[in-house]
């Protein structure tokens, strides 16, 4: 394992027979993602060229796989695969072939043979109410990743969740979760934020640091400016109806069939930062707005908690007066009895639920 | 969205722009000045500017096609297109899945990616030397 990571990555990518026009490819591909000048290409070039390939260890905590599957999705070699088969990912529970003792002892020789050096990334939430909510080979994710990011040269936090603890997060919280910043305090963090994040932004975090060996520019919540800099509002194609009053009012009235602004269909693009009104998905096809939804808000803090995907930003989330008026008699009545429905399932729930311990898991 | 009659698709720019174009054809204008005055090569990463449907292919059409096409198989089929002004190139890169990975405007006299490069003409030497011993 350690000879391997001696190769530079242009000798990795010379064996897997790719010419140097190839590489001209890539390179130009590789700084289009990470938004740098096309004039940088022959300095990416030439700092590819002679990259060391990093060890990796991948640590999946509560998570959906969407982040996973977002940067592997494809069959072909696209640039975000050359840039995962450049580096040595030593450590990723749903993609490696070992299981169980020897996928831990993966984990454990690639800390030790690289301490110090190694890239940490995390997809997922960490639980805190209870530390058996989520384990992995009998290990808390809170444990695992104390123990994995002492030895880390930087951690990548990838997806909402790893971020800012994304959909665990959410009210009522009932995990605890918490985000990967919550818990580390010593080590460079970059989160790349998302439900899921485009896949190039992923690979154009690594790609920096397979080019630069430095993490790029950062936000105030430690994400990388080149994809983060700018609102989606200010790079988005409808920008000029929004400026011009001229917005969706319903998904199949006449302003939605013109293409204008889906502002009022709630739309978080103009607090939401991300590179998908440029970048955009499958292959640079599209991104939701183009295709007529509004923007989620999903690379923000929160954004499950936000009052609503379908309410535009201008009107408050808690308006308790128009819920007052609209709450007649009837309504009054329903509400109670679903309350008193909703109380007593909890409660049988509570009773037959049984908390599993690490003991249980060592049986 | 209408048919060209070729089969293929093609998105109508609406009624409302983000106005790109004009200056993106300036940048090239003063791109291919500074080409005949210095020798200065320039770029243009189009992914990396908003543009609404229609816009893109309003470019394609603006600059046209000249004398030289040339397809590059590496990792995927590229199109390298001079357009109906010497000197501007259009440069697309393909997945082997035929997906775009990257779409530029290249002011040169011929993109360095059509050049043979020096490494490639290492590893042929060898391999002709190889074959004749």
């Amino acid at each position: 394992m350690s000879n391997e990571n001696e190769k530079t990555l242009g000798e990795v990518l010379r064996l897997q027979g790719i010419t140097r026009r190839g590489f001209l490819k890539f390179c130009a591909a590789t700084t289009s993602l990470m938004a740098l000048p096309p004039a940088m290409v022959s300095r990416v070039a030439e700092a590819l060229e002679n990259a060391r390939r990093p060890s990796v260890i991948w640590l999946s905590f509560q998570e959906c796989t969407g982040c996973t599957e977002s940067l592997t999705r494809s069959h072909s070699p696209t640039i975000e695969g050359l840039i995962f088969n450049a580096i040595s990912l030593d450590y990723h529970h749903t993609l490696q072939a070992a299981s169980g003792t020897a996928a831990e002892e993966a984990r454990k020789q690639a800390m030790q043979d690289n301490y110090g050096k190694y890239i940490l990334v995390v997809d997922g939430s960490i639980p805190q109410a209870n530390p058996q909510y989520s384990t992995i080979a009998g290990v808390s994710n809170l444990d695992m990743l104390e123990e994995t990011a002492k030895g880390a040269a930087a951690i990548v936090a990838v997806g909402s969740c790893a971020s800012f603890g994304g959909i665990p997060h959410a009210h009522p919280n009932p995990t605890g979760a918490v985000a990967v910043s919550d818990i580390i305090k010593d080590k460079p963090i970059i989160n790349v934020s998302g439900c899921p994040p485009i896949p190039v932004v992923i690979s154009g975090v690594l790609a920096q640091y397979l080019t630069f060996g430095s993490i790029p520019e950062l936000d105030e919540l430690h994400r990388p400016l080149a994809f983060y800099g700018k609102a989606i509002h200010d790079r988005c194609y409808r920008r000029p109806f929004y400026d011009k009053g001229l917005f969706a009012e319903s998904f199949d009235d006449e302003g939605a069939k013109k293409g204008w602004c889906l502002y009022k269909l709630g739309c978080k693009g103009p607090t939401t930062y991300n590179a998908c009104a440029t970048t955009k998905w499958n292959e640079g096809t599209s991104f939701p707005i183009e295709s007529g939804h509004p923007c989620l808000g999903c690379s923000q803090p929160d954004f499950w908690d936000g009052g609503g995907f379908y309410k535009a930003l201008s009107i408050p989330t808690e308006n308790i007066t128009r819920n007052i008026i609209y709450a007649s008699a009837a309504g009054i009545a329903a509400g109670v009895a679903v309350g008193v429905m909703n109380k007593a399932k909890k409660a049988r729930a509570n009773k037959s639920h049984q908390k599993t311990t690490i003991d249980d898991l060592k049986k | 969205m209408k048919d060209t009659g070729t089969g293929e698709l093609r998105v109508e720019a609406g009624e409302f722009l983000t106005c790109n174009v004009e200056p993106l054809l300036h940048e090239v204008r003063h791109g291919l000045a500074r080409l005949l005055e210095t020798g200065e090569t320039t770029t243009i990463d189009l992914r990396g500017i908003p543009m609404s449907p229609g816009e893109e292919d309003r470019i394609m059409d603006e600059l046209g096609q000249g004398e030289v096409k040339a397809q590059l198989s590496a990792l995927g089929p590229s199109d390298i297109i001079e357009t109906r002004f010497p000197g501007v190139w259009l440069v697309i890169h393909h997945n082997s899945e035929n997906e775009v990975i990257g779409k530029f405007i290249e002011v040169c006299e011929i993109p360095q990616i059509l050049r043979a490069q020096r490494e490639d003409i290492h590893h042929g030497l060898a391999e002709l030397a190889e074959r004749l011993a």
